[in-house]
């Protein structure tokens, strides 16, 4: 009875203290510890004079499952597992066993957050599964989000793009209950989702001045004029997803005005919702005026169209760093990316047409100075204008994936030849990606 | 006292290259061959009419080698530890002999009836015939861990000894020493199951594309080795038209069904390329196949949710969708791709389908398009894929899906294009899926982009007569390469702007030398109890440094843990993306939260 009423004085005691250094916190523990030890038998010790600051570093990483499982041990721990720093990141994933292979967060532990930890929550994210059901549900969770503030939403659709499926309605009244009441937002993540352009105004109205990040790539219901007040307002805005029909010059130069911030990526997804749909183009006065007010900011483009669709892309300089072609695109295409991408630094090729792209590569190899990440998927290439192409790129090249399949033997290399010539070049050991034959 | 022997075929149907037939027949009085199967399992398995049918022809082959002999196959109908007692009182065997089962629920089954025998006095003799090296050897010369990459498989193999050589085909002068009397009923107690019997309906069902048995093993392998002379090309074919369809010199179900010894063909390729390339010795790439093949059993033989993402070591957990319609359009060749719907068409009609074309609709149905777990690609390969061994068929899905084995995921086959490139006359697409036989070649892989008119002409309107594509392929890729961004970031803990750096590099490359040969004990027996626990796929993911804003809770999945890796490699120094990691990025990282 004694030894017990000690170990609850000197645990106060540390908690009260919790501004003290973790060195001098650690020794004090090491003490009470050692003292625990003499007082008493081993059997006895108590692990609840731990101090709340080495529990609650304990318990950062531990899984919410184990958290749960330690609060049950004692008061003590079950008043750590309550402590604020642990309910600051959430992540909400909403499945159903119908339609998805994952586990859900249980229904009360969801309750019991809305009720205790709502105020807590800063970092929140939302997983939902391909169902409606779960969307949905997280749009309910997000209208009870109303007393607290959050800095960073994440709606996440692990498998098809549920959010779309949700009354649109609902979606926004949701989301606006976190505009509204959150009024420093600093990043935002809803890809894929029905927001609109009057809810991206109420985010404006109250984040502006704490956006940074906003990724909107696929959202329909989205103008380009939405987004260019976006851009107009949250001057400190560093990174921005969105796809291609949304850009425009106006948006470029509203982000490359004096009063904005550095921007850092922009990425942009190229995808034509119907076979011959017409591209608009972008004028390199525009790209020019965005690289001189950033000039270290990263374009990111992914393309998914048809090999006829390209014809407004890549005909003048364009300051763009990472390329995806998601699709077979022409030789004539990749050569003119050699000719205009002087920022290139990650190149993606999933697919080619039937002919090698040898002098397509050695071109980006030249002017591409920046190259230093390379994939290639259906795309033939000799083994010799392979290597060459490796060889004048160099070790810079840190990332250099081909499949072993459309290297095309020549009188220079073989298969078996061409994995000690390109490491020679590379400086460390390198082989094609291979395919299972089965 | 008599030794009465009875060997069980299960893995190895034939008389060639079959050691523990060989100790079967050793210094034995009497021998029976057995196959055991249950009728009743046979409709309710996930087996499909072309797997029975070769596996019945299998049977009947070895049947009738045995009748040479003056001796019999005897199928016996019901479960293994339920036949053995009978069989054991009921034929005072003394022995019995099978071949070392590596997949796990083999392992397990054997492991019962050896225990069985024992309380029996039973000697067992088991001896490993299925695969061409010892597996527990390349997993304990790896560590005790079995090599991920393919490539550190090579390497640890090209240290090892060459596979044991193959034996002879079992002689008539062996079989005499063992004659054992038929009985008069042996065909009502004994005879090979007809598809009937097991529950198959099998009026109008085409001739087998694939023959099963030993003999059509062996007269493939000539064949297959003349072609290889005749092309002049050892190594590598590239895939065309031709390389689609069934060729009579096609291997592999035999080498699942055990019709052919993998070490047979071994050795033939080997003596093959030394007779023509002048006794140099051959390169890896040879044995590709074989090769990938053993990859697989070791990957799986210590790891029984190897089939399952749940419980799975060595699997990513990806959040696929679960779509049972979806799944059956696939499944049965219902996509609107016809590319796809002709290579399931294929493969339900013969049971065979081309490596390249497995690439295509694995794709399709996992991270490509359908977004639907591998797993249920894989039951259905089990049903209708002729040469679909377990281990094989689970690792080759997670291989397409990748859900392991650390592949770049950005090459998605694309459901038009790669056939049009593999095929660029859509004959295959006639053949398999007739009703679009009258489309031009330019609309045959995409007849949804064919005017009305021309669609009419070809007797075949999209949406009507076949189906339309169940999918938007732009679409669909788009939001799928994400979902496995997502996926993989979060295992490697890089957010930065890369797409190739998103996939973690290979740690398993970078680790120190494996243990030398001579410091490990060459005591692994073929039954090795204690299975080395599994590395988690955790383990070898190596974490990279966050480059964007992007910062929202990705909890690190548990276990994850910084990893210092030691970067010495075989040949080159390896220089690891987290070491080097580009000035660049550095530069863009922000503090800030």
């Amino acid at each position: 009875m004694c030894s017990r009423m000690k170990r609850m004085k000197g645990s106060e005691e540390v908690s009260s203290s919790s501004s003290r250094s973790p060195p001098e916190t650690c020794k004090k523990v090491r003490k009470q510890i050692c003292e625990a030890a003499v007082s008493t038998d081993l059997s006895e010790r108590d692990w609840a004079s731990l101090p709340q600051e080495l529990l609650l570093h304990i318990l950062q990483y531990l899984p919410l499952l184990d958290r749960a499982y330690a609060s049950q041990v004692c008061r003590q721990w079950n008043q750590a597992f309550h402590m604020p720093e642990l309910w600051r990141c959430f992540e909400f994933e909403l499945n159903q066993p119908a339609s998805s292979y994952l586990k859900a967060t249980h229904p009360d532990l969801i309750k019991q957050i809305i009720k205790r930890h709502s105020n807590h929550l800063q970092y929140v994210s939302f997983k939902v599964d391909s169902s409606t059901e779960s969307a949905e549900a997280a749009c309910d969770i997000l209208s009870q989000l109303v007393n607290c503030s959050l800095k960073t939403l994440g709606l996440i659709s692990t498998a098809r793009p549920s959010f779309m499926e949700v009354p649109k309605s609902h979606f926004i009244s949701a989301l606006t209950v976190v505009f509204v009441n959150s009024k420093s937002l600093s990043s935002l993540k809803i890809d894929d989702t029905p927001v609109d352009d009057p809810s991206l105004k109420v985010l404006v109205a109250n984040n502006s001045d704490t956006l940074k990040l906003l990724k909107m790539s696929s959202c329909p219901h989205v103008s380009p004029a939405g987004i260019l007040c976006v851009a107009d307002q949250c001057h400190g805005l560093r990174e921005l997803a969105l796809n291609y029909h949304l850009l425009s010059d106006e948006l470029l130069l509203a982000l490359s005005s004096e009063k904005h911030v550095h921007l850092e990526h922009l990425r942009i997804d190229v995808v034509s919702e119907n076979p011959g749909q017409h591209f608009h183009t972008i004028k390199k006065s525009s790209w020019d005026a965005m690289v001189r007010h950033s000039p270290k900011f990263n374009l990111v483009m992914y393309f998914f169209l048809y090999e006829d669709e390209f014809g407004p892309f890549f005909n003048e300089e364009i300051p763009v760093t990472h390329l995806y072609f998601g699709r077979s695109v022409s030789k004539e295409v990749l050569g003119r990316v050699g000719l205009h991408c002087p920022r290139l630094v990650e190149l993606v090729v999933c697919a080619n047409g039937l002919r090698p792209l040898d002098e397509e590569l050695i071109r980006i190899a030249k002017h591409c100075t920046q190259l230093s990440a390379i994939g290639l998927g259906e795309c033939e290439v000799s083994c010799s204008a392979f290597v060459e192409f490796v060889k004048m790129c160099g070790r810079r090249l840190s990332q250099l994936s081909i499949m072993e399949e459309v290297l095309i033997p020549d009188h220079k290399y073989s298969l078996d030849e061409i994995h000690w010539e390109v490491s020679k070049h590379l400086g460390r050991v390198w082989f094609p990606d291979m395919m299972p034959t089965w | 006292m008599a030794v009465n022997s009875v060997h069980w075929f299960r893995k190895c149907l034939r008389l060639h290259d079959n050691p523990a037939l060989q100790e079967a027949v050793n210094a034995a009085h009497t021998l029976r061959c057995v196959y055991i199967l249950d009728p009743w399992f046979a409709g309710a398995a996930n087996v499909g009419i072309n797997r029975w049918r070769f596996l019945g022809e299998a049977l009947e082959d070895l049947d009738n080698s045995l009748k040479k002999f003056n001796s019999r196959l005897f199928v016996i109908r019901g479960q293994p530890t339920d036949v053995f007692p009978r069989l054991f009182k009921e034929w005072k065997v003394t022995r019995l002999t099978f071949e070392y089962d590596p997949e796990p629920y083999g392992k397990e089954r054997d492991g019962a009836i050896i225990k069985m025998a024992q309380e029996f006095g039973v000697e067992t003799v088991v001896r490993n015939s299925h695969t061409l090296y010892n597996l527990d050897r390349i997993i304990e010369m790896n560590n005790n861990s079995p090599p991920l990459t393919f490539k550190r498989f090579q390497t640890i193999v090209s240290r090892l000894e060459l596979p044991r050589r193959p034996l002879p085909v079992i002689t008539q002068q062996q079989m005499e020493k063992c004659c054992t009397k038929i009985s008069e009923n042996h065909e009502q107690l004994y005879s090979i199951p007809s598809l009937e019997e097991l529950g198959f309906r099998t009026e109008r069902l085409p001739p087998a594309v694939w023959r099963g048995g030993e003999s059509e093993a062996l007269d493939r392998l000539n064949k297959h080795l003349d072609k290889k002379v005749w092309v002049a090309n050892l190594e590598h074919s590239r895939i065309n038209t031709c390389s689609l369809y069934a060729s009579p010199t096609g291997l592999s179900p035999y080498l699942r069904f055990g019709c052919l010894s993998c070490r047979v063909l071994y050795y033939n390729l080997r003596e093959l390329y030394m007779k023509l390339r002048k006794h140099s010795s051959p390169p890896p790439s040879l044995f590709g196949q074989l090769l990938w093949r053993e990859f697989f059993y070791t990957a799986a033989t210590n790891n029984p949710n190897f089939d399952r993402m749940e419980g799975n070591p060595i699997c990513v957990q990806i959040p696929w969708d679960q779509n049972p319609e979806a799944l059956a359009k696939w499944a049965e060749g219902r996509t609107g791709f016809p590319w796809i719907d002709a290579i399931m068409t294929q493969l339900r009609q013969e049971g065979w389908i081309h490596h390249l074309a497995r690439h295509a609709v694995a794709c399709f149905l996992t991270r490509g398009d359908l977004w639907i777990s591998w797993e249920s690609g894989m039951k259905v390969f089990e049903e209708l894929l002729l040469d679909a061994d377990w281990s094989v068929n689970a690792g080759s899905w997670m291989w397409l899906s990748c859900s392991a084995f650390f592949q770049q995921f950005f090459h998605c086959y694309c459901p038009v294009g790669f056939g049009r490139r593999t095929d660029p006359s859509g004959d295959y697409i006639r053949r398999y899926v007739p009703i679009l036989k009258d489309y031009p070649n330019r609309y045959i892989y995409e007849p949804w982009n064919a005017p009305e008119s021309v669609q009419k002409a070809a007797n075949c309107v999209v949406g009507v007569d076949y189906p339309k594509p169940m999918i938007n392929h732009a679409e669909g890729s788009r939001l799928n390469i994400e979902r496995m961004k997502q996926v993989y970031q979060q295992l490697s803990h890089y957010r930065g702007l890369s797409q190739l750096a998103s996939v973690p590099t290979i740690q398993e490359e970078a680790e120190p030398p494996m243990t030398d040969e001579s410091q490990t004990s060459t005591s692994s027996s073929s039954s090795s109890s204690s299975s080395p626990p599994h590395p988690t796929v955790m383990d070898k993911y190596k974490p990279k440094r966050p480059t964007s804003l992007d910062l929202f809770p990705q909890l690190p999945p548990a276990g994850t843990q910084v990893c210092v890796c030691v970067c010495v490699s075989i040949c080159y120094v390896h220089v690891c993306l987290c070491v080097c990691f580009r000035e660049r990025e550095r530069e863009r990282e922000l503090g800030c939260v």
